[in-house]
């Protein structure tokens, strides 16, 4: 019986276990780690709207700032949402300090893409005044420990803090042509659709398993991300290169993506209401 | 070091690559036990942004999953990517450049790909290499690298939303139109063989 080494060997360490259908943390293929989610004032008081999200050991915290803008000529009846994404130094020590590497870059354009293709916030919802003002909303989605499966995390920090989101109503006085917030009413966002995103692993050109860590990441072949939205409707398929699959495997990979959403959504719906105010 | 360019211009959209390696890699980027490849795209006007980073990426895993990098360890492979004009299809064209620039360059590949962009119209007709006009109109853009050997989906990216029916009826049009871009590589690839 050879001894197989994590650190020696991690890739035929995996294999075995994989054989077995079942991981070493003990998952199964197709299981999620555990996803806990904290919104609103837990998290961070000077934001509009914050969320925490862990999954698993994957610590990802989102804050969404709104600002005020005059909106642009060609379009001025929208408003503006500007996703950054961080990997700070301290989530992981693959990331060093300086401008943002290609991975951070990469998640933010993920997620810019994300919110354009499922429409989740309508720029036009954002407009106060055509042409004159509008809102800005920087959410700054930062990860705080890095242990595989970014995008997930990213997109359902976002979501969740969007949805925590209350907007001061703004209203422009005919008389001066200057803006007045009153902090007073306030009001929560539109928000259309809730897309949730699903990654997954290609091992060995064959298996696909969900929710990679940060070690079965870099074992891995190829990664695959599909968001869905609650009407079962694709928001995104993103696959970066890596192993060739075919349509069929897609397939499954959708078809278990929609079965997440669901879980997603009916745990945030419960945070929701657990600290909405009676 | 091997120096080798490719024009891929499906329409007006035009791109030129250039491949430069395998060569030497500098310590901080050298891999023990492949070669390390990067890709660098360069738009028509302005830096390069998220969106190229965010492109160079994906033609970057793309390449990373063809190029057979164990047998040039320590070395790198660099693709330089120069936009010419952009009137639609501009990743598919990226992904074509880019695999002729491989294939011109001699590197020992294990399948060729291509780009295919398809464009879901809001009556829910597919359409195969759209325009700028047609990419604007168009309810959801979906982008497939497929592979030579056997079809399969090398890359996938989208744009807009898109039923999951619709997603794989994109995907068996791209699978088929593949065809005729391999047969485009091999006539191009006869030709400039046949003057030497």
């Amino acid at each position: 019986l050879s001894i197989c080494s994590r650190t020696v060997e991690p890739l035929e360490y995996y294999r075995r276990f994989l054989k077995e259908n079942c991981r070493p943390d003990g998952r199964e293929l197709g299981e999620f780690r555990t996803t806990t989610v904290n919104i609103g004032k837990c998290s961070i008081t000077t934001a509009d709207g914050s969320a925490l999200v862990k999954l698993g050991n994957t610590t990802v915290i989102c804050g969404v700032k709104a600002e005020l803008a005059a909106p642009a000529v060609d379009s001025a009846n929208k408003g503006y949402i500007v996703p950054n994404v961080e990997l700070p130094s301290l989530c992981a020590e693959r990331f060093r300090s300086g401008p943002p590497g290609e991975e951070a870059q990469a998640a933010s354009q993920f997620i810019a893409d994300v919110i354009e293709n499922s429409q989740m916030i309508v720029k036009e919802d954002l407009c106060i005044a055509s042409g004159k003002l509008a809102w800005v909303l920087y959410c700054d989605i930062i990860c705080l420990d890095y242990d595989g499966n970014l995008l997930d995390a990213s997109v359902f920090a976002l979501l969740a803090a969007l949805k925590n989101v209350q907007l001061p109503l703004v209203t422009i006085n005919e008389e001066t042509g200057l803006s007045e917030v009153n902090l007073k009413q306030k009001n929560p966002l539109i928000i259309r659709k809730h897309p949730v995103a699903t990654s997954f692993a290609i091992f060995d050109d064959t298996l696909l398993i969900v929710d990679p860590t940060a070690e079965e990441e870099d074992l891995a072949t190829g990664t695959v991300t599909i968001v869905t939205d609650e009407e079962g409707r694709l928001c995104s398929v993103h696959k970066p290169g890596g192993s060739p699959l075919t349509g069929a495997k897609l397939q499954d990979c959708i078809t278990r993506a929609i079965t997440r959403h669901k879980e997603v959504k009916k745990l945030i719906d419960k945070v929701i209401k657990s600290i909405t105010p009676k | 070091p091997r120096r080798d360019r490719a024009v891929c211009a499906p329409g007006d959209t035009s791109v030129l690559a250039g491949l430069y390696g395998p060569a030497e890699a500098k310590i901080s980027k050298e891999l023990p036990d492949r070669a390390a490849l990067e890709v660098l795209l360069r738009p028509k006007v302005g830096l390069p942004g998220v969106l190229e980073r965010s492109r160079e990426q994906l033609l970057r895993q793309t390449c990373e999953a063809v190029v057979l990098g164990v047998l040039h360890p320590r070395t790198a492979i660099s693709l330089v990517l120069q936009v010419l004009s952009d009137a639609g299809s501009l990743l598919s064209c990226c992904l074509n450049a880019a695999c002729m620039a491989l294939l011109d360059a001699g590197l020992p590949l294990t399948a060729l790909f291509c780009g295919v962009t398809c464009a879901l119209q809001p009556d829910g007709s597919i359409l195969l290499d759209p325009t700028a006009r047609q990419e604007q109109e168009a309810r959801a853009i979906l982008t497939f690298a497929i592979a030579s050997s056997d079809r399969k989906v090398l890359m996938a990216t989208t744009k807009g939303s898109c039923s999951v029916e619709e997603m794989q009826q994109c995907l068996a049009a791209a699978q088929r139109a593949a065809g005729t871009i391999f047969q485009f590589y091999r006539d191009s690839v006869r030709r400039r063989y046949s003057k030497c």
